[in-house]
């Protein structure tokens, strides 16, 4: 079965047009005096989704998910969770809990007195706190640091606290606030793994705000990617990486090649462009565009070949440039490609063998070629 | 083999200059002590040697008034003949005379209500202030400091203008008409208290706002996320995390309320009991100065003593904290 991307999805509530939206933003617009912090945006979250907020600082994304806590009130619309309308309701009444990007952990408290906090708030009979504070400390693997302040720990185990005492009372959606912002690339890595398997684990909604767009394509479930308080795409994060709506996205997501053009022909399900770089690009199912109008056609790095030789077959697809600049990564290596146009594409090879022949050099004469069905067509 | 003979010589030399630097250094950081502690001790510790001498000495009507006076140029045995005329025995006057034992309570009564007054005035003056935008900041702090711009006694004696009953409140009650006798205010503990909480208040309201100003804001919000309501947030979040300041504020209304004189003077009433007063009244109408050096030796206790315990006890919390 094809697919898109490399993963097969069985969890999929938003490609279902009878599951009901558990958290759903109806026309949500804020502004904060003359700034529109979110301009009416729609969306919806489905229940034990894990959502992602992904977006440059400043795009809406926090302020988002402060309304969904209730730190906010919308300026306009509304939203709604389970059904229920989240108007005037305050945060210390919302079955949802946060966990904050400065994990915001009382300093006056053991770990133990942290978790307990909001289970104290509802009144639960202590055995049980004592029993769910113990549950959640082996859950987070902090079960020998009960009695430590947040000022002994490590940053790692103070996320951990923080999402601990976050999930401790079981909120119907659990939000994270950049969960994992403020650990080291390797922590991060592993952090993100547990994570998922704890959303798993409780059967929690997740919502994530996060800047870092491989956090988000890693664990989110679907991605809202953020510009400007509006939201330009929702999907899967394979559907936002080979099939991005905009330039926008596509650039905002990975790495990207753009070539603008007008398109030249229509033929079967090829669409033909006559790309302004010289050459001409024939694209397999791109959808329907009038000829002549004018279009861009988005490809990833990845799915660009380079090679020393003029590849054989049509001319379409393949144009000449010089190798302008080279970037081995080790596992990878980029290749920049400066046609005559003066644009420099990008293509990335895997390496995978440790012995490369016919290897290419700075200023060699090169060809990129893809193939018909490597790119998007894009018209915004 | 050479070459290895340089380099650890050239590795000594290093050290040596390393050494010498770190010499310099320690020298260095430990004048920047030094001077302070001889100044504490030229300043402080001497007048209080003094004092201390006189409180031991008897009262003699002669400049001055006590004996006996200590001469270097009666030599070692003169001075061996002083120290044996020190005796403590104003001090033992001062516990058979309930005037002082009375003015010492009432001082230490009048300061620790005064002292809650600031907290409860000064808190929110605090607090609005930690919580304005910041842009605003640095404006509200200097109108907490502004008043020290105008002399401490010509703002008390205004305040005899406003409270005295023919005064501008009485005036502004007047003609509200929520009263028709004048409230006597002025030579009653009331006016004190008023005194000393809006003499005293940037001192409590500084210590406050430096507390609440580093705290972190969303730690209520995570509080309130947990499902505490605001008020709850304030009482279990705000308020032990700003004890250290509430602790700092109210030490530094406290203890100079304790001696406070100014203030009792202007405002309060005749039969007002301060330490202060006490202390003016030995020194200047019953020009007797050994008692009096007796009773601010006595002070100085009262106030040293609970503070040293403060200070150790709070050593210690921070130790545990860590």
């Amino acid at each position: 079965m094809n697919s898109l991307g490399s993963i097969r999805r069985s969890f999929a509530p938003w490609a279902d047009p009878a599951a009901k939206p558990y958290i759903s933003f109806d026309g949500v617009t804020k502004r904060f005096g003359d700034f529109t912090a979110v301009n009416d945006l729609s969306l919806t979250i489905f229940e034990r989704e894990f959502f992602a907020l992904l977006g440059a600082s400043g795009c809406g994304k926090s302020t988002l998910l402060r309304m969904l806590a209730g730190f906010e009130e919308p300026s306009a619309g509304r939203i709604l969770l389970d059904g229920q309308d989240l108007a005037g309701i305050p945060p210390y009444r919302r079955p949802v809990n946060m966990m904050f990007q400065s994990y915001a952990l009382f300093p006056h408290m053991t770990v133990e007195q942290n978790i307990a906090f909001g289970l104290k708030q509802d009144g639960m009979p202590k055995a049980q706190i004592a029993e769910r504070v113990a549950s959640m400390l082996k859950l987070v693997k902090l079960e020998q640091f009960a009695r430590r302040k947040p000022h002994q720990l490590s940053g790692g185990q103070r996320q951990r606290v923080a999402l601990a005492r976050s999930v401790a009372k079981r909120p119907k959606v659990l939000l994270l606030d950049e969960p994992l912002g403020a650990l080291d690339k390797k922590l991060r890595e592993e952090t993100q793994f547990e994570l998922m398997d704890l959303q798993q684990q409780l059967g929690l909604t997740f919502v994530v705000v996060t800047h870092d767009q491989e956090e988000a394509m890693t664990m989110a479930d679907r991605i809202a990617i953020m510009d400007k308080g509006e939201v330009r795409q929702v999907a899967t994060p394979a559907e936002v990486y080979e099939a991005p709506n905009s330039r926008f996205v596509a650039d905002f997501v990975g790495s990207v090649n753009l070539f603008e053009g007008t398109v030249s022909g229509n033929g079967g399900n090829i669409l033909t462009i006559a790309a302004s770089d010289g050459f001409e690009i024939n694209v397999e199912n791109a959808g329907a565009a009038a000829d002549g109008a004018n279009v861009w056609f988005a490809i990833r790095p990845e799915k660009v070949r380079v090679s020393s030789r003029a590849p054989e077959g049509s001319g379409a697809n393949v144009t000449e440039g010089e190798i302008w600049d080279i970037a081995y990564l080790g596992d990878m290596t980029i290749y920049h490609v400066r046609l005559p146009s003066g644009r420099v594409v990008k293509a990335s090879q895997v390496n995978a063998a440790r012995v490369i022949e016919d290897a290419l050099t700075w200023h060699d004469k090169a060809w990129i070629s893809f193939a018909p069905d490597s790119g998007v067509v894009l018209t915004a | 083999m050479a070459e290895v003979a340089d380099d650890t010589r050239a590795q000594g030399a290093a050290a040596d200059r390393r050494e010498e630097n770190g010499l310099l250094q320690t020298l260095t950081s430990r004048l920047v002590i030094i001077i302070p502690y001889v100044w504490l001790l030229v300043f402080f510790l001497a007048p209080f040697i003094i004092v201390f001498k006189i409180s031991v000495s008897q009262p003699t009507i002669a400049m001055p008034p006590y004996t006996p006076t200590l001469d270097p140029a009666e030599g070692i045995g003169g001075l061996i003949e002083a120290f044996g005329q020190f005796s403590f025995e104003n001090y033992v006057w001062l516990t058979q005379d309930a005037l002082y034992i009375n003015a010492y309570l009432s001082s230490v009564v009048i300061a620790a209500v005064s002292t809650l007054l600031a907290l409860l005035v000064g808190y929110p003056i605090a607090y609005g202030m930690a919580r304005a935008p910041a842009s605003v900041r640095p404006l509200l702090l200097m109108l907490v400091i502004l008043p020290f711009w105008t002399s401490f006694l010509i703002r008390v004696y205004a305040w005899i203008g406003i409270l005295k009953p023919e005064g501008l409140l009485n005036q502004f009650l007047f003609s509200l008409g929520v009263i028709d006798t004048p409230l006597i205010i002025l030579n009653t503990n009331t006016a004190i208290f008023i005194g000393i909480v809006y003499s005293y208040l940037p001192f409590m309201v500084l210590p406050l706002y430096a507390t609440l100003e580093k705290m972190d804001f969303s730690l209520i919000e995570a509080a309130q996320d947990l499902g505490c309501t605001p008020s709850g947030a304030f009482w279990k979040i705000t308020v032990p995390l700003s004890l250290p300041g509430v602790v700092a504020g109210s030490m530094l209304v406290f203890i100079p309320a304790v001696g406070e004189f100014v203030i009792p003077d202007l405002l309060g009433g005749s039969r007002t009991l301060m330490i202060g007063k006490t202390l003016w009244n030995e020194f200047f109408s019953n020009r007797d100065w050994p008692v009096s050096s007796a009773v601010a030796v006595i002070l100085l206790l009262i106030l040293v003593v609970p503070i040293m315990f403060f200070q150790r006890a709070q050593a210690r919390a921070q130790e545990e904290g860590r």
